[in-house]
């Protein structure tokens, strides 16, 4: 049996991305994920890998660039305004199709907002955030173990389909501590990356680019990137269901809240309300269907964000009719977080107005 | 008969798009042989920026990793910590290198990065048309300083070579030109020199190459390659500003 550690949600994603096999960390300093980079700093030198604390996350993330176009498992990590900051070569990664991980532990915004748990970037994430229309994979872990757990997954799904891969959480889930058992990374078939820079040795010349100037072939790269995603959408889809087989009301949430929002599901159960909770694992690809599913069943969908909704509309695209679909949130900032009993008192209005 | 001419190994046998008189054909030729003489085609990871320069995978044969504009040297960072056995290389413009990429290369070269970058310097942007450049020279007219670069409200023309040259990490810092045979020569010795540098693990090295942009300054081939020497030197010494093994 594995031995069970006592972490924050940071470390535990530091720790995923060296089992994973990641040797080489990117980042700037930014308020909730410090501790990332911390752990990465002492840890890595010591695996032969590089650390390098970047003058910008600018700089990080073209850093990140620069190793993935070498075939090497690289992240870097930040915070909303970083994250903002690494757009542009975020896109330019996902133009030139080059794998790597990207972890935001966002933070309250617009501007300098504040640094408490916000789910305000679901846009920025899911819809793609740099320029030019593309769309990379966004994991929401709720936990400090899918902290660790879904940035393994992160890596190989980065290697799987040649796409830079979010994990986003916030301060509730990157500097909260629970159990994390560390398990061996999972054994997983990936393609060879015959595609990486190495000096070309009399072989082939290699080019990492995504300037395509000749007739028809950016239209064609769109096409086979918007095709790699019809892929993820069919294959890759993650969800967490918590009574939901009978329930009448189906709760929507993901990462931290959702933690809340389970507590405030199994209140409602104590209650005698048949609610059920639905968690989005990946928030891009969304699933969309195992969601429609539910809806359907429930009838009735109350979304809840710390935001002022946002992942309402993927999920009233989702539900696309198909159920009653309505929304709390909170907008981000010092106070704002709900509580468990707040959430209920939301859960238990939805049955009056039913009556 | 002895062959004394031929194309470096490391370029390819193809015509280029540089317009008439442009020198960034010359420049790659001197990267090219530099490549050559040291033997290191075969392991180099060339990195590209945004400019006229951004086809530089068209005319080297060579492994090539694209960069975002202004950011060949984070990029280049990020190659050569990957592949330390690698020769890495970044071929910059001035608006790229000068002005939106200042915190890459000032940060790169401060860290001491192993690598090397060759800096075209002709006083204005290119590729977009021939807009002012942070290296365009007080006077100068250009498609966003029609009147002249005013010193007063765009500042002065950033000497590259001399503040690189003030950094720890920095192990070779020099400018050279290309506008005449002599300097052309002087030119490949000095990109051969900084290439050493790398080589042998020696730390950063940077060259400031200046050079023509005909078709922007709306002048003919000659009469650009003389501004080169009338103008520019006098502003932009040639001269090597900095030479220290393991800076």
């Amino acid at each position: 049996m594995s031995k069970r550690l006592f972490v924050k949600g940071n470390e535990a994603a530091a720790m995923g991305a060296v089992e994973a096999g990641c040797r080489y960390y990117f980042g700037y300093p930014i308020t909730p994920q410090s501790d990332i980079p911390e752990y990465l700093s002492r840890e890595l030198p010591k695996l032969d890998g590089e650390f390098i604390q970047a003058e910008s996350e600018i700089g990080a993330i073209n850093m990140l660039l620069g190793a993935s176009a070498c075939g090497r498992r690289a992240m870097t990590s930040s915070s909303s305004p970083g994250i903002s900051l690494k757009q542009e070569g975020i896109s330019y990664m996902a133009g030139a199709e080059l794998p790597g991980v990207i972890i935001n532990i966002s933070r309250s915004g617009p501007g300098l907002g504040g640094i408490d748990a916000s789910q305000a970037d679901y846009f920025q994430a899911v819809k793609g955030g740099g320029h030019g229309g593309y769309h990379i994979p966004v994991l929401a872990p709720n936990s400090v173990q899918e902290m660790y757990d879904l940035t393994m997954h992160a890596f190989d799904l980065a290697d799987l389909y040649r796409t830079p891969v979010m994990l986003l959480g916030d301060s509730v889930i990157g500097q909260m501590k629970e159990a994390l058992v560390p398990n061996p990374r999972p054994v997983r078939e990936l393609p060879e990356k015959s595609w990486a820079v190495r000096g070309k040795s009399n072989a082939e010349q290699r080019v990492v680019k995504s300037l395509f100037l000749g007739d028809g072939e950016l239209e064609a790269h769109n096409w086979h990137l918007h095709a790699k995603y019809q892929v993820m959408k069919e294959k890759e889809c993650i969800s967490e269901e918590y009574e939901t087989a009978d329930a009448d009301l189906l709760v929507v949430g993901f990462g931290s809240v959702s933690r809340i929002a389970h507590t405030a599901v199994a209140m409602a159960r104590e209650a005698g309300l048949k609610a059920g909770l639905f968690r989005p694992v990946t928030l891009f690809p969304f699933p969309e269907q195992a969601l429609q599913k539910a809806a359907a069943r429930a009838g009735k969908v109350l979304v809840v964000e710390l935001n002022t909704g946002q992942m309402v509309e993927d999920v009233r695209l989702s539900v696309a009719g198909a159920a009653k679909v309505s929304f709390y949130g909170r907008p981000p900032g010092a106070g704002s977080l709900p509580s468990p009993e707040e959430l209920f008192e939301v859960i238990r209005k939805q049955y009056d107005q039913a009556s | 008969m002895q062959q004394v001419f031929r194309r470096p190994e490391s370029l390819k046998d193809v015509q280029t798009h540089f317009c008439p008189g442009c020198h960034h054909g010359t420049i790659h030729r001197l990267v090219a042989d530099a490549m050559d003489h040291f033997g290191v085609q075969q392991r180099t990871i060339g990195v590209a920026s945004v400019g006229c320069s951004v086809f530089l995978y068209g005319y080297f044969d060579i492994d090539v990793v694209e960069a975002p504009h202004g950011r060949a040297p984070a990029v280049a960072t990020g190659v050569k910590r990957a592949r330390p056995d690698s020769f890495v290389f970044t071929y910059q413009g001035d608006g790229d290198l000068a002005a939106i990429g200042t915190a890459e290369i000032i940060h790169a070269a401060n860290r001491g990065e192993d690598i090397t970058v060759i800096f075209v310097n002709n006083t204005t942007y290119g590729m977009t048309g021939g807009q002012m450049a942070p290296t365009t020279l007080v006077g100068q007219k250009t498609s966003t300083s029609p009147y002249g670069r005013d010193k007063s409200k765009d500042g002065s023309p950033i000497r590259m070579a001399e503040l690189l040259a003030q950094l720890g990490g920095v192990a070779f810092s020099a400018r050279v030109a290309v506008d005449s045979p002599k300097h052309v020569l002087e030119a490949k010795k000095v990109i051969r020199e900084a290439f050493g540098f790398q080589v042998e693990g020696k730390g950063f090295s940077f060259v400031e190459v200046l050079s023509a942009c005909p078709t922007n300054w709306g002048m003919t081939p000659l009469a650009a390659t003389a501004r080169i020497g009338a103008e520019m030197i006098p502003y932009f010494p040639l001269g090597v500003f900095k030479k220290e093994e393991n800076a």
